[in-house]
């Protein structure tokens, strides 16, 4: 398998230019004759599908929402990055690109995250353009926050809504092309496969999900922007559609998958209450600016938490890491959390949740400031938990919420299968082995709006294409393998849901191949996977018909892929035998618990590659080279 | 908590639709309203029924797809919460729901609760958006905007498009999701050039796709789980007065 990054020459600040100058250009008036299918239409897909419109190419965008607006990006809270150095408080885009090299425990592309870092500031400047409303201080101009992993306030926000105030500007940018006839909008409509000819990805097969009819669409490119995997511990903090369906079945058609088993784990969301729940919520890492986590020094106290003296808390994150404090990358913040959860001393009535307080920040700074800051987000736990946070802490547990890994891109964000291009948390491109906080925003705008629109014109001016129509026999293979499918999982008819079938696997991922894993574990894993999945295809229970709106179906759809997926993501953790960002095996750590990473074997991206069901994919490298950064160990103490 | 359920099934657009009745005996006050269906329908499937289908995806309040008619009110009795943030301790033990999918002309049912609400994003297709391309911004703090316009234009921009509005107003109007549209963009400098245009095009959409008039019932703010406010459908009616008077 070739993994050729395809990096740019030149200095690492001047890759990006030279490339653009180096690029081929297609003629303004030749543009409409491409047709550019975009799969995904949140953040990255969204800005990509507009971007590619207002040049001038023939655009198809899909969804399986009822509109673009639903995306799952709509739920992001916290705020976007951008190296604008507004707070005149030492950023650059240096900074920016160091911070998350080294936040990704340095496994990620130097060249690609010192690109996302240079665009950053005008991905901020296209959205005020677009009516954004972002926060604004007294004097006109734009407000910022701190987040993880950063020593300097560079994150931009619309209160605790950041993600629907940005998706909301993508998303009038795009129904904007929409009505000038621009982009054909598919709603309702669930990718099943991408067609590759004559070794190029020529378009993509998708299903109705109100007719249940297949259908092919043909075009001389495709991007994917289908979001993250984070569902397949079942319980995260994504959306209930979100999936890996997409990703996973161009993964089967020859795109190699990189990095599956860096999943990130959010330490701020609202623990599990019962069996019935469906979702775990996030509570922004905002908050981490204003609360303080904490946990009773002693095991088992049982104590309300007002009555627990200061004396008697343990502030493990600021204990722990004083110049970073409670404001601790995600990875470290959550492991730490189960550490005093293992101890014994966690709260919460099952033991495993910390408290997040803001007594201290509403003393100092007033109800009101706490209350302008992150209203929404306390109405929302209220809400949740009947308890009101202004007056006893939050109780937080880490759940998983991002997924690092996705399909290998080159430095033009094409996959391993030429013509197929992937943007956003679908691809693995710039987080390494730990996403920083606001940095998947930024990464899912940078994509779209400044980076996919020029090298796709590179590739298409350098690879002609023969007309075709959906009647070539790839097309109606790609169908009849999608029909062959639905009609398999309507016809188990045995004794179990689809959601029953998830819930299993999610249980063995979360045990086995979450926060903490090892060895036992993960080979334990991959006895138990192939074992679910082998029930699912004898024992699936799937109500109703194909021709009908059919929950059900679509479920199993999804869970089928989520079975034959989640395998390979317990290969990848077990083969990478080190500790790394949100990668953490037990059995290599430092005394005090920190990651060990092992630069000598595992500075690398793994990227697989499928032969069959149940087979152990290969396992490819590219080499992670690092020229201008020290590889050091992470500290953030 | 032992619950009894009311819920309108309906096969197809085309089919008549009717109420059937379903008892949920296990019902814990922490579940939130979408996990008692869920649980419901897990049950369904397994007696080979099909189970409710209704739309949904974040269950955090904010993408706006859940969108079922609680005891005849859009989202329920909880004020500004969505379907997919009730909890069930806001009901008592023994309680009898009706669930009903959100009714409005411009909303055609496709499956039991699920409608289909694509005349919003033609709302927005006529004019919901500032005409500017990829790329040729100026920098964002070049231009400075007051706090006080920056958090109206904050407050209308919130609203999630989920429908409540045109499902609560008697007449089936979508004022307040127009209305919330036009006015963030009119709040801001940004949305100046196209001003006038937006209004008249967008106020045009709305009607064609069938939504009524607004004659004040206020239902909508009433309903919205963001509590937008019914002010911004008055700066709308002046936005289109100004534009109707003044259009270049
Ligand atoms: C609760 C929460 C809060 C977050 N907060 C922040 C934050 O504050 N800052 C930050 O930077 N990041 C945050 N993130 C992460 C960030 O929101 C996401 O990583 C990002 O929005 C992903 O954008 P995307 O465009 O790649 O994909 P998504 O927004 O997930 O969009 C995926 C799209 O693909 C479509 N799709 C998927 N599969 C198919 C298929 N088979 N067929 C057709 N369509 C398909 C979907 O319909 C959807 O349109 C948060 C995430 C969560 C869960
Ligand atoms: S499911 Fe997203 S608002 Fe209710």
């Amino acid at each position: 398998m070739n993994l050729d990054a395809k990096v740019p020459s030149g200095a690492l600040k001047d890759k990006w230019d030279n490339h653009r100058f180096e690029m081929k250009l297609i003629n303004p008036a030749n543009k409409r004759k491409y047709k550019i299918i975009v799969v995904g239409t949140g953040l990255a897909g969204a800005s990509a599908a507009a971007s590619f419109a207002e040049l001038g190419y023939n655009v198809e965008a899909f969804t399986y929402n009822d509109s673009p607006r639903r995306a799952h990006s709509i739920a992001a809270q916290g705020g976007i990055n951008a190296a604008k150095n507004y707070q005149n408080d030492g950023d650059s885009i240096w900074r920016l690109f160091y911070d998350t090299v080294k936040g990704g425990d340095f496994r990620s592309r130097e060249a690609n995250v010192h690109r996302l870092a240079q665009v950053s500031a005008n991905i901020i400047d296209q959205c005020v353009a677009q009516g954004v409303p972002f926060a604004r201080e007294y004097g006109g101009l734009l407000d910022n926050r701190s987040f993880g992993g950063a020593q300097v306030s560079r994150t931009f926000y619309a209160r605790g809504q950041t993600g629907q105030q940005l998706l909301l500007g993508a998303y009038s940018a795009l129904m904007r092309q929409v009505g000038l006839n621009a982009v054909k909008m598919h709603v309702r409509k669930e990718m099943m496969d991408i067609v590759v000819i004559d070794g190029r990805c020529r378009g993509i097969v998708t299903r109705d999900l109100v007719t249940g009819k297949i259908e092919s669409h043909v075009a001389d490119a495709v991007c994917l922007a289908t979001g993250g995997y984070a569902n397949v511990f079942y319980l995260s903090t994504n959306a209930q559609a979100c999936n890996v369906t997409s990703t996973y079945r161009a993964y089967k058609k020859g795109a190699a998958f990189a990095n599956p088993c860096f999943t990130q784990i959010h330490p701020t969301c609202i623990p599990v209450s019962g069996d019935h729940q469906s979702k775990l919520t996030l509570m922004s890492e905002s908050l981490r600016n204003d609360g303080r986590i904490w946990v009773p020094k002693n095991q088992g106290d049982k104590r309300k938490p007002a009555d627990i003296p200061e004396e008697e808390r343990d502030y493990y994150l600021e204990r722990k890491y004083p110049s970073f404090g409670n404001l601790s990358p995600r990875d470290i913040s959550s492991r730490s959390a189960k550490q005093v959860c293992d101890e014994g001393r966690g709260i919460s009535a099952t033991g495993y949740g910390v408290y997040l307080d803001f007594a201290e920040s509403i003393g100092r700074l007033g109800k009101h400031v706490i209350e302008e800051r992150y209203g929404n987000l306390f109405e929302m736990y209220e809400r949740i938990t009947d308890e009101n946070p202004y007056e006893t802490p939050m109780m937080i547990y880490p759940a998983a919420h991002y997924t690092m890994g996705g399909l290998w891109v080159d430095y033009n964000l094409m996959s391993t299968v030429p013509g197929l291009h992937v943007l956003g948390e679908a691809n693995f491109s710039d987080h390494g082995a730990n996403r920083l906080g606001a940095s998947a925003l930024m990464q899912g705008l940078a994509d779209g709006y400044f980076v996919i629109p020029y090298t796709i014109g590179n590739y298409l001016a350098q690879n002609k294409t023969d007309k075709i129509g959906t009647d070539h026999e790839e097309f109606k293979k790609a169908e009849a393998e999608s029909t062959d499918k639905i009609t398999k999982l309507m016809n188990i008819k045995g004794k179990k849901t689809p959601n029953a079938f998830h819930r299993e696997l999610g249980k063995v991922m979360w045990d086995n191949v979450g926060m903490g894993r090892n060895e036992a574990g993960l080979k334990k894993a991959l006895v138990e996977i192939p074992k679910i999945r082998e029930e699912f295809w004898n024992n699936l229970t799937v109500t109703g018909t194909n021709e009908n709106l059919n929950t059900v179906l679509e479920k199993a759809n999804r869970v089928a892929d989520f079975l034959e997926f989640a395998e390979v993501l317990a290969h990848d953790a077990l083969e990478r035998d080190e500790s790394c960002g949100a990668h953490f095996r037990e059995e290599h750590q430092f005394p005090d618990g920190e990651a060990m990473r092992n630069d000598e074997k595992f500075a690398h991206v793994a990227a697989w590659e499928y032969t069959g069901v149940g087979n152990k994919p290969i396992r490819n490298t590219e080499p992670l080279v690092y020229e201008n950064i020290h590889l050091a160990v992470r500290s953030y103490k | 908590m032992k619950i009894k359920l009311i819920v309108w099934r309906q096969n197809s657009p085309t089919d008549k639709g009717r109420f059937e009745t379903y008892n949920c005996d296990e019902v814990s006050p922490d579940m939130s309203f979408l996990e008692m269906l869920d649980i419901l329908n897990e049950k369904l499937i397994l007696q080979g029924q099909e189970p409710i289908a209704f739309d949904h995806d974040c269950r955090e309040g904010i993408c706006g797809a859940c969108s079922c008619t609680i005891n005849g009110v859009p989202h329920g009795p909880e004020k500004a919460t969505t379907t997919c943030q009730l909890h069930m301790r806001k009901f008592k033990d023994g309680d009898s729901i009706y669930v009903e999918p959100f009714r409005a002309k411009a909303f055609p049912v496709i499956r039991d609760l699920i409608v289909d609400r694509g005349a919003y994003d033609r709302i927005i297709a006529a004019g919901g958006f500032v005409s500017v391309n990829t790329g040729g911004a100026q920098d964002a703090n070049a231009l400075p905007i007051s706090k006080h316009y920056a958090d109206l234009a904050m407050d209308a921009a919130a609203c999630i498009g989920c429908g409540a509005c045109a499902a609560a107003c008697p007449n089936g109007a979508a004022m307040l999701f127009t209305a919330a549209k036009i006015s963030q963009l009119a709040f801001l400098p940004q949305g100046q050039p196209e001003r006038k245009k937006r209004a008249i095009a967008m106020i045009k959409q709305m009607e064609e796709e069938g939504f009524g008039a607004c004659t004040n019932y206020y239902e909508c703010e009433a309903a919205c789980p963001k509590e937008i406010s019914v002010r911004f459908i008055a700066k709308m009616n002046r936005e289109y007065m100004m534009a109707r008077m003044f259009s270049e």
